[in-house]
């Protein structure tokens, strides 16, 4: 497969920033992760890399940089990218959503403004699979690309100061999960009982970019369940290999 | 142990970062003014990366139980050692029921304590700086205990050192950032011309600034951000982020300021003015 041309540029004294053509692609978003392993594969310690639907954040975390240096060698390694593909393993997860009112407070109103009925919104919520095009914002939270248009509603007109952990919303072309509590602006419309970001693992962030994510409505009981076994650390959510 | 008596506005707990993480979204933290950091874990003799205490603007009431050795460094806040007047970049001997105490914020509005050997406290993702919720508390709280080494004597090669303070200064030092092309010579005569202000929203993870600049309609996709990226919005408002500052964000990164110059900034507080001059 050919790459796609990349356009590098410096990004204060120890960074750069690496840019694919500006589209939300799953494509695009591939190219990217077989750079990074190519890059990985030159074992340089100190570089921090980090995805955004089409662009890479290089951190040198050990000194300054020399741009034009770091570019060559950034530009020999996305070269012989092609040659050398490596396997990577991606997992589709399943999610467990709890829709009930209690947690989606914006359900009702958002289904109005979309002109599908609760139970139309939760089966489309929960018929796609989502990629994840990056890791962000906060600790564990994942920009989830891939939602219908049919979903597409704006953000709500006045923040909330404060969103609950694990809620479900809706932003324009986004959908995704608060991982912690937060002010945001989002259509809430569930809740997720899993934890998303637990920095006590080995692993915080179970869910890796270019995974895919895909939702599953859940009964409160079925939610406070989960949630408990969460707790006690023997709760696992469901996956499978999408690549194998 | 260091028993906090009194937390003072914003104490924390911080080495130079929590590095190898932001590709799960966790900011670096770490010390706001890593200058002022490194000179007093320099004249203690310890790993740069030794954990200190960051205070802002009001210190702490702080009770050591153990005998080490102490230094204070950036913002000048009037500090006292059992009631007698302390200086910054002294090394000073501690004892058992030995009480530091805070008062009046002179210049700057960042202090930082070291103590031989640093502060011991657990890490959490490789660092000690306190981020919630990667840590379990955002800061110091009444009745707080932090470990460190007993050091029963200790020759400094160097005990106190005159600094010219970098927080005295006003001018940042920025590089282009990502999004700079997207600046209209008008934007650009704004931003270079005239000198900004600190707004009230200020703290570890951005410094807004005051006046606004002619908006823009660009959006972009969400993409890196890094401390000292200086983010353009829609309305026009420059937003600094910070140490604590989000790892991605959606507004276009017009300026990246200089390391040295996220040092300078974290010593400005509400009201404070300052230049920006593209390197």
């Amino acid at each position: 497969m050919k790459s796609y041309p990349i356009s590098i540029k410096p990004f204060g004294e120890r960074a750069v920033l690496v840019e694919w053509p500006e589209k939300v692609s799953e494509s695009i978003l591939a190219d990217i992760l077989d750079f990074m392993d190519a890059f990985k594969e030159l074992e340089i310690p100190g570089w921090e890399m980090s995805v955004a639907y089409n662009s890479l954040t290089m951190v040198y975390n050990q000194d300054h940089i020399d741009f034009e240096e770091t570019k060559n060698m950034i530009l020999e390694c996305h070269e012989k990218q092609a040659k050398s593909k490596t396997e990577r393993i991606q997992h589709l997860w399943t999610l467990p959503v709890c829709y009930d009112l209690e947690f989606g407070m914006d359900i009702e109103e958002a289904s109005k403004t979309l002109g599908l009925s609760v139970k139309e919104l939760i089966e489309q919520h929960t018929s796609h699979q989502y990629v994840v095009y990056g890791i962000g914002f906060l600790p564990g939270f994942m920009y989830l690309g891939g939602l219908p248009t049919s979903l597409e509603i704006p953000r709500r007109a006045e923040p909330r100061l404060k969103v609950q952990k694990g809620s479900v919303g809706l932003a324009s072309k986004q959908t995704g999960i608060y991982p912690q509590d937060s002010p945001g602006g989002w259509n809430i419309i569930g809740n997720c009982p899993i934890n998303l970001f637990d920095p006590t693992k080995k692993d915080p962030c179970f869910v890796k970019v270019g995974d895919k994510i895909q939702f599953e409505s859940i009964s409160k009981a079925e939610y406070k369940l989960h949630k408990i076994e969460g707790e006690v650390g023997i709760y696992e959510p469901e996956k499978v290999v999408l690549n194998a | 142990m260091l028993k906090v008596l009194k937390p003072g506005l914003y104490s924390t707990i911080q080495d130079l970062g929590r590095f190898g993480h932001r590709d799960i979204g966790v900011p670096i933290s770490g010390a706001m003014d890593v200058e002022s950091v490194k000179k007093a874990n320099m004249l203690l003799e310890n790993d740069e990366n030794a954990a200190v205490i960051e205070i802002t603007m009001t210190g702490p009431t702080l009770l050591f139980d153990t005998t080490s050795y102490i230094c204070l460094s950036g913002a000048h806040i009037v500090a006292t050692l059992n009631n007698q007047p302390i200086d910054n970049y002294t090394v000073l001997k501690v004892e058992k029921g030995d009480i530091l105490s805070y008062g009046r914020l002179e210049t700057g509005f960042r202090g930082y304590l070291a103590i031989k050997g640093g502060f011991q406290s657990k890490k959490v993702l490789d660092s000690h700086s306190l981020f919630f919720p990667v840590t379990k508390s955002a800061r110091l709280k009444d009745g707080d205990e932090i470990p460190y080494k007993e050091t029963l004597s200790y020759e400094p090669k160097i005990s106190e050192i005159k600094i010219e303070e970098h927080f005295e200064k006003n001018t940042l030092k920025v590089y282009k950032g990502p999004e700079f092309s997207l600046l209209s010579d008008g934007q650009l005569m704004e931003i270079f011309a005239k000198p900004y202000t600190v707004s009230k929203e200020n703290n570890r993870m951005a410094y807004q600034l005051s006046e606004l600049i002619t908006g823009h309609s660009h959006s972009m996709l969400t993409s890196g951000t890094l401390p000292g990226t200086v983010q353009l919005t829609p309305a026009g408002r420059m937003i600094i982020l910070m140490k604590d500052g989000q790892t991605t964000g959606g507004y276009p990164r017009i300026l990246q300021l200089s390391e040295e110059s996220i040092s300078v900034l974290a010593q400005k507080k509400y009201g404070d003015e300052l230049k920006f001059k593209l390197v």
